[in-house]
């Protein structure tokens, strides 16, 4: 079958390779550069452990990247519910077989590799409503038959991350399914009314948190409650981009994470690695750098002819657009440390993999936007 | 409406236009984000820069060498010597009990120094070297040495520290260093300020006073620190500076000589230049070891030292109050003429014993000295004679004189230790004991009892004032030749006339010469024959309490009665007579009469100090030729 979805094709490879959106492409191993550069530095000048880590995996799931283009939209739509129900079932999987790190337990062992299925997710909830909403007429979208389900395919994912605990991905998660619900059409009534009814399940959305959540949400109100303790990483975090002034203190020169200071710098806390060491223009051009990849993703879905096409480019943009500000806004200070890696730059396989299997999808979106 | 229009658009374009809307929430995302960024890197960036450095940055101090004390010829008395450290690393220690056992058998370490420093260990990290010992002994240092392969984890040291003159000679005047105590800091904003862990402060003597100018100015190391606190890199060294080195104008030869003079007995003896005012020795006995205390004292050491009942903490030259006795009798007679009450040919009688103001009054000399003129009464020391002078003058009188020749002030401002003592007068007793002056009392006080409380360096000035004729020196123990050479106000007010006729000076000064160098003279028996040596003085017995009628009866010698209820032995000298330099006065506590216990010691310390004079005043600008 996916040979036939190769062949099946009336573009010849030649054709394809042009049909690549090469600005993305330039951007995407722009990033990789930096987070390389940034890792590298992480390790205090050190080709070491996550620096050739991050760059295998970097050369790896860029070669997926390029392979998931290559892929016709049509298989790729096709096998949205498969791609969902995988990962569901990996989710499930990880309650039961999972791996425990750190307090939570997100990794399953597939042997080979230690797979963080939430990572994953990301991806496969926004396939699988761009697919969903792809087959319902317009006028059906706000129908309460076609709330129920889709409403279902979101909850059930990110009830099963949230309790792992990870919080942060589940909101993730929750933020960009919500964004192709969006797209779809759904009455704006529709979000009102959910949001007034998520403002009143607060209080006991709260009794829920673990106490290292609650500790963590309180310490973003006041950081100095807790200096050493819950409000240490906040407060590092604003020292050290604080500290690298207009230009930053250059490259291996940042004292807060060379000496230590900042903690998980490698994942979470990279974006403020590079901005103490590069600066409020560093910062800028990263930031820039993200806005034309998003810019790029948004520009495919338009040249699009389907409507699966879209939704599902336009969905990843919205996603993709909350994994970074969502991040930055947490280094910054400006939202609770819940855990959110920074797309390409943070540490991490499944994460990385999510990612250029995303930008794949939308890649190959670009190749077929004919169809 | 929207709804109605919706439900009819082509759904391609909702999608678009919604995509349009969620972009455009993302730009306003994306430019709170800008402005975050901005506000934190460049408008607050100065406040986060400073609190990076605050983490990155931590500064250790070293200790600066303390300043030096040294005698009139550059002798050392308080210097900085090597001691041998024992130093540990902590984390580089594979098992803390396996080496506190193999340091049990070679120092001197035992189960409560284990568990002092085990307790310490806790508050350090790992990394931070930590004193096991600040005082090893040569051999053990060696042996330690010898074993270091097998005890990993330490280190020995050669470190400087304070070390004094053994015998204890200086201890009182020099006083100690030891490590800083909470009392320390909270008196001393220069400690607050510095504070250096192992950093010693003076607590006593001239350390303590010129405690701030010998301690120095500290070194500097900054290093860049991890989050852990380990150093990483050394950014900035700044050697410390030296505190300031002082001579005085002690002679360590004299001050040892007059120290083992006055071994076993409780006392005082000082030396003072006459003209100068140079301290040429200063000693207090019994004497304690200062060396004791800079590495911290053991308990058993300081309790013998506080429940010695002959007190040795207390510098008793200048804090050790004693009646003059009749040591005071020149100056009674000096204010007596100067006020013109009697002349030297005042002659009184004396049977031993005399009636007054309803009272019983006593001469020393029991069978009486029959009738004496002032020399002789100053010579022999007649009490009735001086009952006579003191009621001719006064005590107000006698207390102006007594002030101004420096009594009942303190001699130096240096001294922290230092008493005043107490020279009575009516005015004095009125607004300290609440009643009228007895005459009776004024009686005493011209025979130096009573009241009267003077510390042995007063009666040393008292006396280098007589016999340098009647000028007002400041005496001082630190050596400066600024103030030797100026011809400020200053300068010559500390030579300021004393005396309203110097005959009446010259007068009693004979007066001493007769008393020591004549037949009867009190101190006759410890005269110098040889002419180079030949001095003059005057003894004095100061009662501890009065004799009472029954003891009179019994004739109790002195060395009779328990030690605590033995008069004080007292003598007051300048010396050469013919031209007088130095001026001595000695106090046994409890010697019993100054005659006896005192004026052989000056004796010995008069020999000593003439014998070194042509060797100090080769170190001495000649200045004073023409007085």
């Amino acid at each position: 079958m996916i040979k036939q979805h190769f062949q099946k094709s009336n573009l010849r490879f030649r054709d394809k390779i042009l049909a690549l959106d090469f600005p993305l492409i330039f951007l995407i191993l722009l990033l990789g550069v930096i987070s390389l550069f940034a890792m590298y530095s992480s390790e205090q000048g050190k080709f070491s452990y996550y620096t050739q880590s991050h760059l295998y995996r970097f050369v790896i799931f860029f070669t997926v990247f390029i392979i998931v283009a290559f892929f016709r939209i049509q298989f790729w739509s096709k096998s949205a519910y498969l791609f969902y129900f995988i990962i569901l079932i990996l989710l499930f999987a990880v309650d039961f077989y999972g791996v425990t790190a750190s307090g939570s337990k997100r990794w399953i062992n597939l042997f080979f590799i230690n797979l963080q299925p939430s990572e994953l997710m990301k991806v496969a909830l926004i396939i699988f409503l761009a697919r969903y909403y792809y087959k319902i007429p317009l006028e059906n979208v706000s129908n309460i038959k076609h709330i129920v389900l889709p409403l279902f395919a979101l909850i059930v994912p990110v009830f099963l991350v949230a309790s792992q605990p990870d919080l942060g991905t589940a909101i993730l998660i929750a933020f960009g399914g919500f964004a192709v619900i969006w797209l779809a059409g759904l009455r704006i009534k529709f979000f009102l009314y959910s949001f007034f009814i998520l403002i009143c399940l607060i209080p006991i959305g709260v009794s829920f948190l673990k106490p290292y959540q609650k500790s963590r949400i309180l310490t973003f109100f006041n950081p100095e409650r807790d200096p050493l303790g819950a409000g240490y990483q906040i407060i590092q975090s604003k020292i050290a981009v604080g500290s690298g002034g207009i230009f930053g203190k250059g490259f291996l020169q940042g004292s807060q994470s060379y000496l230590d200071y900042l903690p998980e710098k490698h994942t979470d806390f990279i974006f403020t690695l590079f901005s103490e060491e590069f600066g409020f223009v560093g910062s800028i051009v990263l930031l820039l750098i993200y806005v034309l990849i998003m810019y790029r993703i948004v520009a495919i879905g338009i040249q699009s002819k389907s409507d699966f096409a879209k939704l599902y480019c336009f969905g990843f943009a919205a996603a993709f657009f909350s994994y970074v500000t969502v991040n930055m806004s947490m280094v910054l200070g400006l939202l609770p440390i819940v855990g959110a890696p920074l797309p390409i730059m943070s540490y991490g396989g499944s994460a990385m993999l999510s990612m250029m299997l995303g930008l794949g999808i939308v890649m190959s979106c670009r190749i077929y936007r004919t169809s | 409406m929207r709804s109605f229009s919706e439900t009819f658009e082509n759904k391609s374009r909702l999608i678009t236009r919604r995509m349009f809307i969620l972009s455009s929430l993302k730009i306003a995302v994306f430019i709170g984000i800008i402005c975050r960024l901005f506000y934190l890197q460049i408008s607050e960036n100065i406040k986060w820069r400073s609190l990076s450095d605050k983490n990155r940055l931590r500064e250790w101090k070293m200790p600066p060498q303390r300043g030096i004390i040294e005698d009139y010829f550059g002798e050392k008395i308080a210097k900085n010597s090597q001691v041998f450290q024992l130093h540990m690393i902590p984390e580089d220690v594979p098992n803390l009990e396996e080496l506190f056992f193999r340091l049990s058998k070679i120092i001197d370490f035992n189960e409560r120094k284990k568990s002092h420093l085990i307790k310490r260990l806790k508050k350090r990290k790992p990394w931070e070297p930590i004193i096991i010992s600040d005082n090893l002994s040569w051999s053990e240092f060696s042996r330690l040495n010898l074993f270091l392969h097998e005890t990993p984890g330490i280190k020995p040291v050669v470190s400087i520290a304070r070390k004094y003159i053994e015998d204890g000679s200086f201890s009182h005047i020099i006083g100690y260093v030891s490590a800083v105590s909470v009392k320390d800091l909270e008196n001393s904003a220069l400690l607050r300020k510095i504070n250096i862990p192992g950093l010693k402060t003076g607590k006593n003597g001239l350390e303590k006073s010129l405690n701030e100018d010998m301690i120095g100015k500290p070194g500097l190391q900054r290093f860049e620190v991890n989050a852990y606190g380990k150093r990483i890199k050394e950014l900035k060294f700044v050697e410390g500076t030296a505190g300031k080195n002082y001579r005085t104008t002690l002679d360590i030869d004299v001050q040892q000589f007059t120290s083992e003079l006055l071994k076993d007995k409780s006392g005082s003896i000082c030396v003072m230049d006459i003209y100068t005012g140079d301290i040429i020795a200063m000693v207090s006995s019994p004497t304690f070891d200062a060396n004791k205390f800079v590495h911290g004292i053991d308990t058993k050491d300081w309790q013998d030292l506080i429940n010695d009942d002959k007190k040795p903490l207390i510098n008793k030259s200048i804090a050790g109050l004693y009646p003059p006795g009749s040591t005071i009798k020149p100056l009674v007679a000096l204010s007596a003429l100067e006020n013109d009450v009697i002349s030297p040919n005042t002659t009184t009688e004396c049977k031993g014993v005399i009636e007054l103001y309803g009272h019983t009054y006593h001469c020393w000399k029991e069978k009486g000295h029959g009738f004496l003129r002032l020399r002789e009464g100053i010579k022999q020391s007649c009490d009735i004679y001086f009952y006579e002078v003191a009621r001719r003058l006064g005590v107000d009188r006698l207390a102006e004189t007594a002030n101004k020749f420096g009594l009942g002030n303190k001699v130096f401002d240096i001294l922290d230790e230092e008493r005043t003592g107490l020279v009575p007068s009516t005015k004095w007793k009125l607004k300290n004991i609440g009643r009228g002056w007895l005459l009776g009392e004024t009686l005493l006080a011209g025979i130096g009892q009573g009241y009267f409380q003077v510390t042995p360096i007063q009666l040393c000035l008292m006396t280098a004032q007589l016999a340098n004729g009647g000028y007002k020196i400041k005496p001082k123990i630190i050596y400066n030749e600024q103030a030797l050479q100026s011809t400020t106000d200053a300068s010559r007010e500390q030579f300021g006339q004393l005396y309203r006729n110097q005959e009446n000076v010259k007068f009693v000064l004979d007066a001493q010469f007769g008393a020591t160098n004549e037949p009867m003279g009190t101190s006759y028996r410890s005269r110098h024959v040889k002419p180079e040596y030949i001095f003059a003085g005057k003894t004095g017995t100061s009662q501890t309490r009065s004799i009472t009628e029954e003891e009179r009866e019994l004739k109790i010698k002195q060395k009779d009665l328990p030690y605590k209820r033995r008069d004080h032995a007292l003598f007051t000298a300048f010396a050469p007579y013919k031209n007088p330099r130095y001026a001595f006065s000695v106090v046994i506590e409890h010697g019993g009469a100054g005659s006896s216990a005192a004026a052989p010691l000056a004796k010995k310390v008069i020999k000593k100090v003439l014998d070194r004079q042509q060797l100090r005043t080769k170190y001495q600008p000649d200045l004073f030729q023409e007085v």
